[in-house]
């Protein structure tokens, strides 16, 4: 669905407040939900009776896939599981009965997590805390709150860990459970899974992809560490020391006179540049599409093959070949760019302007693209050898300067650098662009390329590469 | 009123005649242009090589020029060289520091490079006479992460940092021969024009600037995205060029234009955007994004044309080789999938 521009005016940076990268994702991702809870328009929520108990406030699988497909204008269920997937890794909704936290279009029973819960308050909970619901859950002899294998791991690791507070963490559990024990049964059961849903979300199931893993350039950009490293249970915890990825951010300095001088000095360059229109600006990239869709494999199907398709290396072995295929001669016609960057248009273009005894522009033009990618020690000599080759009073392959950008390169020699011959080099190459590129290209040379059988070229290269074969 | 007020003043009724005489410009929109353009079709991509080996999350990737050899760089502390085609390893080159977020691969193929929390940007000689792979040089003087590097060719290389600021590298000398001042947030990616000339960065002040090589100088700027902006990369003509953000679109900006064409987003995805590259031709943009999918969108029309769904874990990087047949797709998950 494609949507218009919007106005550039406003430089809309996301609320300073609002640090996690991931925030707009967030607040788009709260609003299906939103939706989805609502009391009319959303999924029906209910309580469904089970054995002897009742399983209070769940939703099924299938029930979110259907109401995303018709809400959320999606064709394909997998569409659908594939964003309920990530609302649900994010944990946003959690499966009653499974650590794993993955959307099902079936019978499977989902909940909505508490908003106290959700990613966006920016949770960052402390192994501490992690120790706490542990241990809580030892303590409440229920076997829907037995741990898994790898909690009862993660449980003796951290005990380990910490040995030494070990009986702060036991009463902080035992405080745990003192609160739970107020709470009315139903209430309990369904704040007991978005509790465990949370503990999925920030330390999964060994295999699962840890959603809350942040690509470390960020990290370091949050700026309010003390904020993040609030405790779910309302832990306060001293002896934690800083992570050292969160360095506090610089403060952001005011803006000098300077910073304005400056700025004002670029706006005036810009308003004095000339805007293009945007029809003629979209005219030429639909142009330029245009011309080199059947050079896009992705878009044409390339002939010979693509060779990660067919398993075969012939398409570029031709173009590694002297002898180019005719699309690729067809190509150095497009413009004196494309004729240039090809080597062996290059070298057929050179070939052509040696025939005519006028290559010294376009060997000129080469020397000072070589000479732009010199280590910086050999610049300085190079310059004077290109400058005594092609623009010296008796230059053996002088080439012709309008009197400015002479004057202009004889000034830069005087402290010559990788830019000296900019000028010159410009000049030349629209010399070249407007007289002899186009000579070129109605050359017989260029011609015979041209429209030479592409049957017949590529049959004579598989013809050589039979023959080297069985040689 | 200080003087200081004034001049802000003037500041911003340039910043409004700016927005106007772009308006002024805004005769039409690309979309609607290409209202009546044929659509590229559904494009459908298939995984044809998967490249294991690395044990941790991959955070960058390079084609080669030769389109078969590229370079990956992973939180494992390896690079590793692989030839694409036959999925063997080339080189697995030990890092100094494991917290690498860039590399880069030579256009002659005798060089990499890469960097990351070591604020240093390594490289590595891949064709010694003695046939190993050894550092020769470390390209030091940022004063945060790299995020990005790019060679110009064997003698210069382009790197990007946290620090906010660009820098041309002499790699003979190790000096900065030109430093590119002027966001205000991490600078997270860069693209290389064409020509050379100049390069377009992105960075979490959410503008994209674009910068003269030779002299240092910031010739444009461009807003519109609302979060950080993660990756950029030209279009194939050079006059325009794609950001991924954040804020879970990406752009399409013109140079000439000096605004936003396009933006390419959904309702439905709802995270944000690693890394972008162009097909051959320029027509379709290739995106990798937080919820581990590649979206493949028409640039011309705007509309997605595709999804490359594989990978278990986040989309870091992507590129599309030189002869536009094959895209690489780098993961979290430690795999790179090659696709087409």
């Amino acid at each position: 669905m494609a949507q218009a521009s919007q106005d550039q005016g406003a430089v809309g940076i996301a609320d300073p407040d609002e640090d996690s990268p991931n925030m707009i994702a967030y607040r788009k991702i709260e609003d299906i939900i939103t939706r989805l809870q609502d009391e009319t328009e959303g999924v029906p929520v209910r309580t469904v009776k089970s054995f002897l108990s009742k399983i209070p406030s769940v939703v099924t699988g299938s029930d979110i896939v259907q109401w995303m497909m018709k809400n959320l204008n999606i064709d394909d269920p997998a569409e659908a599981i594939h964003i309920g997937s990530l609302i649900a890794a994010q944990g946003y909704i959690f499966p009653i009965s499974d650590h794993v936290l993955t959307l099902k279009d079936d019978g499977t029973l989902y909940r909505f997590q508490a908003p106290y819960f959700w990613p966006s308050n920016c949770w960052e909970p402390e192994n501490t805390d992690y120790a706490i619901y542990l241990c809580k859950r030892t303590m409440q002899n229920k076997t829907r709150l037995e741990l898994a294998d790898y909690e009862a791991e993660n449980l003796a690791r951290l005990q380990r860990a910490f040995a030494r507070k070990w009986e702060f963490i036991f009463m902080q559990a035992e405080a745990q459970v003192k609160i739970d024990r107020k709470k009315d049964k139903t209430e309990r059961k369904i704040l007991d899974s978005q509790e465990r849903a949370f503990w999925d979300v920030h330390r999964p199931v060994p295999g699962c992809v840890n959603t809350t893993e942040m690509d470390i350039r960020k990290c370091r950009r949050l700026k309010n560490p003390q904020r993040v490293k609030k405790s779910v249970y309302g832990v306060v915890d001293d002896t934690h020391t800083q992570s050292p990825v969160h360095t506090p951010s610089q403060q952001s300095s005011k803006d000098t006179r300077e910073d304005v001088e400056k700025e004002i000095l670029f706006l005036n360059t810009q308003l004095d540049r000339h805007c293009m229109k945007m029809s003629k600006v979209a005219e030429t990239l639909m142009i330029y599409t245009e011309q080199y869709l059947d050079y896009d494999p992705f878009v044409t199907v390339p002939d010979p093959a693509n060779p990660w398709i067919s398993d075969d290396v012939t398409f570029w072995e031709l173009e590694a070949s002297k002898d180019p295929s005719q699309p690729r001669v067809k190509k150095w016609g497009f413009s004196l760019d494309e004729a240039l960057k090809d080597p062996v248009g290059r070298e057929q273009f050179l070939k052509f302007l040696e025939s005519e005894f006028s290559s010294e522009n376009l060997l000129f033009w080469l020397a000072v693209q070589d000479l732009k990618c010199r280590p910086l020690q050999e610049v300085a000599a190079r310059a004077q050898e290109i400058w005594q080759e092609f623009l010296a009073e008796g230059a053996p392959s002088a080439i012709n300067l309008d009197s400015h950008s002479y004057e202009r390169t004889s000034q830069n020699l005087k402290d010559p650098g990788r830019y000296s011959f900019e000028d010159a080099q410009d000049h030349i190459y629209k010399l070249m662009k407007s007289d002899s590129y186009p000579r070129y290209l109605r050359s017989n040379a260029y011609q015979d390329l041209l429209l030479a059988r592409k049957k017949g070229k590529s049959l004579t290269s598989k013809r050589l590469t039979g023959l080297m074969q069985s040689s | 009123m200080s003087e200081l007020e004034q001049l802000r003043q003037e500041a911003e009724q340039l910043r409004n005649q700016i927005r106007d005489a772009r308006k002024a410009c805004n005769d039409s929109s690309l979309s609607q242009i290409t209202a009546g353009l044929d659509s590229v079709g559904r494009i459908q991509m298939r995984t044809r090589r998967t490249l294991r080996g690395h044990l941790a999350k991959i955070y960058a990737m390079q084609w080669a020029t030769d389109s078969r050899l590229l370079v990956s760089a992973s939180q494992d502390g390896k690079l590793i060289i692989w030839d694409s085609y036959s999925t063997n390893k080339i080189h697995a080159i030990p890092l100094r520091s494991s917290w690498v977020m860039t590399c880069a691969y030579a256009p002659s193929g005798s060089y990499a490079a890469c960097g990351g929390l070591d604020n240093i940007c390594s490289i590595y000689s891949l064709k010694t006479r003695e046939g190993n792979v050894r550092v020769t040089r470390e390209l030091s003087g940022h004063t945060g992460y790299l995020s990005c590097c790019r060679f110009l060719d064997d003698s210069q290389i382009v790197t990007s940092s946290g620090d906010t600021t660009c820098a041309l590298w002499d790699i003979e000398t190790g000096q900065q021969t030109t430093t590119f001042t002027g966001h205000t947030g991490d600078v997270m990616s860069l693209s290389l024009s064409p020509d050379s000339r100049t390069f377009v960065s992105g960075a979490c002040d959410a503008s994209s600037k674009l910068w003269d090589i030779r002299d240092g100088m910031c010739r444009q700027s461009f807003t519109g995205h609302v979060s950080d902006i993660n990756a950029v990369i030209f279009f194939p003509n050079g006059n325009a060029f794609t950001t991924g953000s954040d804020d879970a679109t990406c752009r399409l900006f013109d140079l000439r234009a000096d605004q936003e064409l396009m933006m390419y987003s959904h309702d439905n995805i709802n995270c944000g955007i690693t890394s972008v590259a162009f097909s051959k031709s320029g027509r379709l943009l290739l995106a990798g994004y937080d919820d581990f999918n590649c979206n493949v969108w028409d640039t011309l029309k705007g509309e997605r044309a595709g999804v490359l769904a594989g990978h278990d874990n986040r989309v870091s990087c992507l590129g599309i080789s030189s002869d536009g047949m094959a895209l690489a797709t780098g993961s979290w998950d430690s795999f790179l999938r090659i696709w087409n």
